[in-house]
């Protein structure tokens, strides 16, 4: 941990967070995920401004937690994260490197559809939907008629 | 005669109002957790009581700015006793079988998406801003609960009697959340919220026509059960499940990790 002389961008913090994992996702960036919605120097302090995805994500803690690690970490010290909850979260927030990596890792990208648009795994478009909900609260289980296998897709809100 | 409201009071009443149907629904629906029929049922309403429990936070984290006593929304939530709940009776009313939990929750999310839809155009921005986060995971809710009570109203025989029997019980308990008193009263003349009466028919249309489609019949009677949201009389069910949801606070005051 070493102590900065001068300020760093707001561009070099966006890309320190952008190196972030998100903590259930961890192949996709907080950035690529959406929630981060605005970093900006007010004096001395570093305000970043967050949004979380899912009302009840225990999730969010954490990701307040890793943010204020990776820039303490960086050298910042005086770090205030605020909740922002308007505008609402959005999937479509989400950044299509990010959406690339979802589908890569095994889990479907959202679609406007209000479903998949084709099996992670065998890119088959013969899926069917198992349940609304899945292992997290982003997240629907569907399985491929095709290749069998189950999988996750990225709930779109 | 106790004095009349003032405007803060009133409001605090109707975000406890909002908060205390999601915290003791959310509350009563992770009940399932472990014990649902089906594991993707289990992880269904695991989520749905964890997007409700979330939803509690912001009510109650607002109840207790506009209060004005310090209070959290935990405080809120594990440091009150019966008597100080305003959530509508038919959130507490226990479980039952799985046919009777889903029939509540349709009962309920259908009142929920209607009353948020207007929330979203309050005159207090920070209720419009926790309706329109709301909103959406209450839209997905009704879509959920809407569909599985058509698919088991319109089921099996068997499935089919669990859910008028559950219609038939949780019926009486509907009319309360249209019951209109000075706490809403203050809120129309603010702008910050509908009268509830005014959302029931919008709420009789979209109950029958999702029941019609489960091939269930509405029962014929407007007796409704009240006492809940204005605190004057909660079941007996409350009670104990506060015995519960609050214990570790009640053992150990101030316990945190």
């Amino acid at each position: 941990m070493s102590q900065l002389h001068e300020q760093p961008s707001v561009d070099q913090i966006w890309e320190w967070l952008d190196a972030v994992p998100d903590p259930e996702i961890p192949v996709i960036s907080l950035v690529d995920l959406g929630i981060i919605r605005g970093v900006d120097w007010q004096e001395d302090t570093l305000v970043v401004s967050v949004t979380p995805t899912y009302s009840g994500c225990p999730a969010t803690a954490i990701i307040n937690l890793d943010i204020e690690t990776a820039l303490r970490d960086h050298g910042l010290n005086k770090i205030q994260l605020k909740t922002q909850i308007a505008p609402a979260w959005t999937t479509d927030w989400m950044s299509e490197k990010g959406r690339a990596r979802l589908e890569e890792f095994g889990i479907a990208p959202p679609q406007a559809a209000g479903g998949p648009e084709r099996c992670p795994n065998c890119k088959s478009t013969n899926v069917t939907r198992v349940s609304q909900f899945g292992s997290t609260p982003c997240k629907a289980h569907w399985r491929c008629q095709d290749c069998l296998e189950p999988f996750d897709y990225f709930k779109c809100i | 005669m106790a004095a009349p409201l003032t405007q803060d009071e009133a409001l605090f009443q109707f975000l406890l109002r909002m908060g205390d149907n999601t915290l003791i629904l959310g509350h009563r629906v992770s009940e399932w957790c472990g014990h649902a029929p089906v594991l993707e049922e289990d992880i269904a309403l695991a989520n749905t009581a964890l997007d409700l429990i979330g939803q509690t936070q912001m009510w109650l984290g607002l109840a207790g700015e506009v209060q004005g006593e310090d209070k959290s929304a935990d405080d809120l939530a594990f440091l009150r006793d019966v008597w100080d709940f305003r959530n509508v009776l038919l959130v507490e009313v226990p479980n039952e079988d799985f046919g009777r939990t889903l029939m509540r929750q349709f009962l309920f999310d259908a009142w929920h998406s209607i009353q948020l839809g207007h929330l979203m155009k309050s005159s207090d921005e920070r209720i419009s801003a926790i309706a329109a986060k709301t909103s959406k995971e209450v839209a997905y809710h009704l879509e959920r609960s809407a569909d599985t009570v058509v698919g088991l109203g319109d089921g099996t025989e068997e499935s089919h009697g669990y859910m008028q029997s559950a219609l038939d019980y949780l019926w009486p308990y509907v009319g309360e959340m249209f019951a209109s008193d000075e706490v809403d009263a203050a809120m129309v003349k603010a702008g910050i919220a509908p009268d509830p009466a005014s959302l029931r028919a919008d709420y009789d249309a979209l109950i029958g026509r999702v029941l019609a489609e489960a091939t269930l019949n509405i029962p014929d009677s407007g007796f409704a059960h009240k006492g809940g949201r204005n605190g004057k009389m909660h079941t007996e069910h409350l009670g104990h499940l506060l015995t519960q949801m609050q214990w570790l606070q009640r053992a150990y005051p101030g316990a945190s990790w």
